[in-house]
């Protein structure tokens, strides 16, 4: 173990680490991949470095789906794909990895906080705004491009989001964008706490906005799925609402409920959803950021499988999966270890994606750094729309 | 208003030692950049409120800084000197309000993206600072106990498998009196050793029976003050305008008076309402509390002597339960506690060995009731097993001498 010390700038989040950032980052990529290997029996992707086998004919982008899952909100490696985590990711591990294209490091250079962190992923733009306000992203969203470039309409990208703060995640503030371009955002625990007046003080702890900030909810501002909408666009009463709801442990599982019913409902090609159960490590119980980590392992599988069983999906639905960013290592001093992402260590800013389905080689991985600001790029590409003022770089291994 | 402005009256709002201390201080403080300057008045103008230790090592801090010539100052600060600040920032209150100013320097840095910058220049500046001013050898060999798992009574999961690779896992200790044989250790050590704040005893839930020569903090004994602070968020959150930022000032700015505690003793008094105004968590769960407690208490206090005992936290309900309105009162989780205990202690050994001494210091942790312990100590072989059957008392003798 390095030498540690306590930190003299705990808020600050400095560090004592002995270690180089750089050489951290680079020993977490090599052991993802080296897990993998072993457990999955994934091939490294050097040696097959190319085109994807399907391409991106255009017949075939006009029929293609496109599915982004944060895996959220934030898990380390030691609790997910390190030898010592792996009982906690049976479905990534058992079922999804193998037929992955599996990118073991992916660099969150931003703002480590999940409303902000989310907004630079779906704008390809290291967002600088207020994590816990309900403010548009500042730079066109992946939906503004999405629809405006190829005249899809508002059906077509769809948000399912944990916290009101994610409510303005569909539309940013760009002039040339902006308002009536971006995708429609449900945030399922705003509905069941809309349908359910009169609630309990147990069930507003229940529908407190987010772990980050547990005390403080932002106000919700702008355009908003109502409970009518949920009648009318995904065929479901209100009474069928809460029916199912009571059937459900947690608003992950509600979030993915949601997001299979716009699948067979309105089957938009392309829907986001950000998980957010594992964020419940803010509270520092530890056995409650495993139990987040299980169910949503076990919620990816069940999108995957959803998308596999609806026939708008089945054989054209590329899934995204991936974190928005990791959590702080043991040995860092300026943070507690599992319990926040406050540091900016390695370990918070260093994470995994992995690409399912439509154009992607199964079974290999790739060991090249990637930051997350290149997925809205990369989704342009397999769309063949141009996501002009994003930062980052379409990823070779993804696009063909 | 940079640093190098400062004059003795603007100190006057600090309490008295504080401010002596900073006046004291004057020159040097003056030196420094604005970047840092703020994070070393945020210690200062709780000096009167630290614990020994913390005190000793802010007198030496700036000990070393006033002792630094002008090029080694210069060398020193560099680094902070280049991170850009806002205008905004300048103008702060920081002399009065450096936590705040702390809150939003760290805002400012990740927007700008100069935190890894700032990152750098923390780890360099505290790698000199160790140097320059090593921290004293501790008093007697440190000695960290966590007892975790209470109500749980069988268990078929690993244990303990961070900490087994530094020590001994003995499966077949006897666990009679258990609880008994581990805080008559830490009473002797305590009278053996007196020292303010040297040796401490923190119980997730009810504490046991023990010595007044160790210093106590229990969940349960807190109570009241978690009611009456869970009361005053519920109040400010209800205020128009009201964002986290400034909901996490305003619990700063909290007194143990504010939140009806009986004053007895002010250093400690005060550190007891930070565990719960600074921790996140603490309010909520008994797990949390005595971890981040731990925590707390080995950074500031670094005590010689430190028994943490975890006791079941409320189990969290699911989304059904609550819909179902079931108004049941709230149940306990021991089995995902002892969970969280057990990271908790691997914490607590990682947060010990950062003190002084850490080569020479032992480290034992008992599934309470149970026959399962790792120990950890100069003594004895790492990542080994070993099937005596040992008494509690007996294991920590082997392991402390």
């Amino acid at each position: 173990m390095a030498p540690l010390t306590h930190s003299r700038f705990p808020l600050l989040a400095a560090v004592h680490a002995a270690s180089d950032p750089r050489e951290v980052a680079l020993r977490l990529s090599r052991s993802r991949r080296e897990f993998l290997r072993d457990a999955a029996g994934l091939t490294v992707g050097a040696a097959l470095a190319g085109a994807c086998p399907l391409g991106h004919a255009e017949t075939a982008r006009r029929r293609r789906k496109v599915i982004v899952i944060t895996f959220g909100g934030g898990a380390r490696d030691q609790e997910t794909f390190a030898p010592e985590g792996q009982e906690n990711i049976p479905h990534l591990l058992g079922e999804l990895a193998p037929r992955s294209s599996f990118f073991t490091h992916v660099i969150n250079r931003g703002i480590l906080g999940h409303y902000v962190a989310t907004a630079s992923l779906a704008t390809g733009v290291y967002e600088t705004l207020n994590n816990f306000a309900a403010v548009p992203p500042d730079h066109p969203t992946v939906f503004e491009y999405f629809r405006k470039d190829l005249h899809r309409p508002a059906s077509d990208a769809w948000v399912v989001a944990p916290s009101n703060g994610f409510n303005r995640i569909g539309e940013s503030d760009c002039r040339s964008y902006g308002q009536g371009l971006g995708a429609t955002v449900i945030l399922p625990k705003r509905l069941l706490n809309a349908a359910t007046s009169g609630a309990t003080a147990d069930f507003q702890h229940l529908l407190h906005d987010n772990y980050e900030t547990p005390f403080y909810t932002p106000q919700v501002e702008g355009s908003e799925f109502d409970l009518q909408q949920l009648e009318t666009l995904l065929r479901l009463s209100i009474g069928d609402f809460m029916a199912h709801a009571r059937t459900l442990s947690s608003p992950d599982e509600l979030s993915v409920y949601i997001a299979k019913q716009l699948m067979r409902q309105q089957s938009p090609s392309l829907l986001w959803i950000t998980m957010h159960d594992i964020d419940i490590a803010h509270s520092g119980a530890y056995s409650l950021y495993i139990e987040g980590i299980r169910r949503t392992d076990r919620l990816c599988a069940e999108l995957w499988n959803a998308a596999q069983n609806e026939p708008e999906y089945a054989g054209n639905t590329t899934m995204l999966i991936l974190p928005d960013f990791g959590r702080d290592a043991d040995q860092d001093s300026g943070g507690n270890g599992f319990q926040h992402h406050r540091t900016g260590d390695a370990a918070s800013r260093t994470t995994w994606m992995m690409a399912l389905g439509a154009g992607v080689r199964e079974g290999v991985v790739y060991d090249s750094p990637i930051q997350s600001i290149d997925l809205v790029p990369s989704v342009g590409a397999i769309f063949g729309f141009s996501p002009g003022q994003a930062q980052g770089k379409p990823i070779p291994q993804l696009i063909g | 208003m940079q640093p190098r402005d400062l004059q003795p009256e603007q100190f006057s709002g600090y309490p008295p030692e504080a401010g002596k201390l900073a006046v004291r201080y004057l020159p040097a403080l003056r030196e420094l950049p604005l970047s840092f300057a703020p994070l070393l008045l945020r210690e200062l103008i709780d000096y009167d409120y630290k614990f020994p230790a913390e005190r000793r090592a802010l007198e030496g801090e700036l000990s070393v800084l006033a002792a630094l010539s002008p090029a080694a100052a210069g060398e020193w600060f560099q680094a902070f000197a280049q991170i850009q600040l806002s205008p905004k920032l300048e103008n702060t209150d920081w002399i009065n309000n450096p936590a705040r100013f702390g809150e939003e320097e760290s805002a400012w840095l990740w927007t700008t993206h100069q935190l890894d910058a700032f990152r750098s220049a923390a780890i360099a500046y505290n790698d000199r600072l160790q140097r320059a001013a090593p921290p004293p050898p501790a008093p007697l060999p440190r000695l960290g106990v966590a007892v975790i798992g209470q109500g749980v009574s069988s268990w078929s999961a690993p244990l303990f498998r961070y900490l087994r690779p530094y020590g001994t896992w003995f499966p077949n200790v006897d666990p009679r009196n258990g609880l008994q044989h581990l805080t008559a250790a830490l009473q002797a050590r305590a009278a053996a050793h007196p020292a303010p704040y040297a040796h401490w005893y923190i119980d997730g839930g009810q504490a046991s029976d023990h010595s007044p020569l160790l210093t106590c903090v229990s969940y349960a004994a807190l109570a009241p003050l978690r009611s009456a602070l869970l009361a005053f968020i519920q109040s400010q959150v209800r205020r128009p305008g009201m964002g986290p930022e400034e909901l996490r000032s305003n619990l700063a700015r909290l007194e143990p008076a504010d939140l009806g505690l009986q004053p007895t003793d002010p250093v400690l008094d005060r550190f007891q309402v930070k565990i719960f105004t600074e921790g996140s968590g603490t309010q909520i769960f008994a797990t949390t509390f005595a971890q981040w407690t731990a925590r707390e208490v080995l950074r500031r206090a670094q005590p010689a002597s430190l028994l943490v005992r975890y006791a079941p936290r409320q189990r969290q309900r699911p989304m059904n339960e609550l819909l179902s309105n079931d108004d049941r009162a709230p149940q306990l989780d021991p089995p995902g506690s002892l969970i969280d205990a057990d990271m908790g202690a691997w914490y607590q050994w990682i947060d010990q060995q950062r003190l002084s001494g850490s080569a020479q210091s032992a480290f034992l942790v008992w599934f309470e009731g149970q026959s399962q312990a790792v120990a950890i100590s100069p003594n004895l072989p790492r990542g080994v097993q070993s099937d005596s059957a040992l008494s509690l008392d007996k294991l920590l003798a082997l392991a402390t001498t």
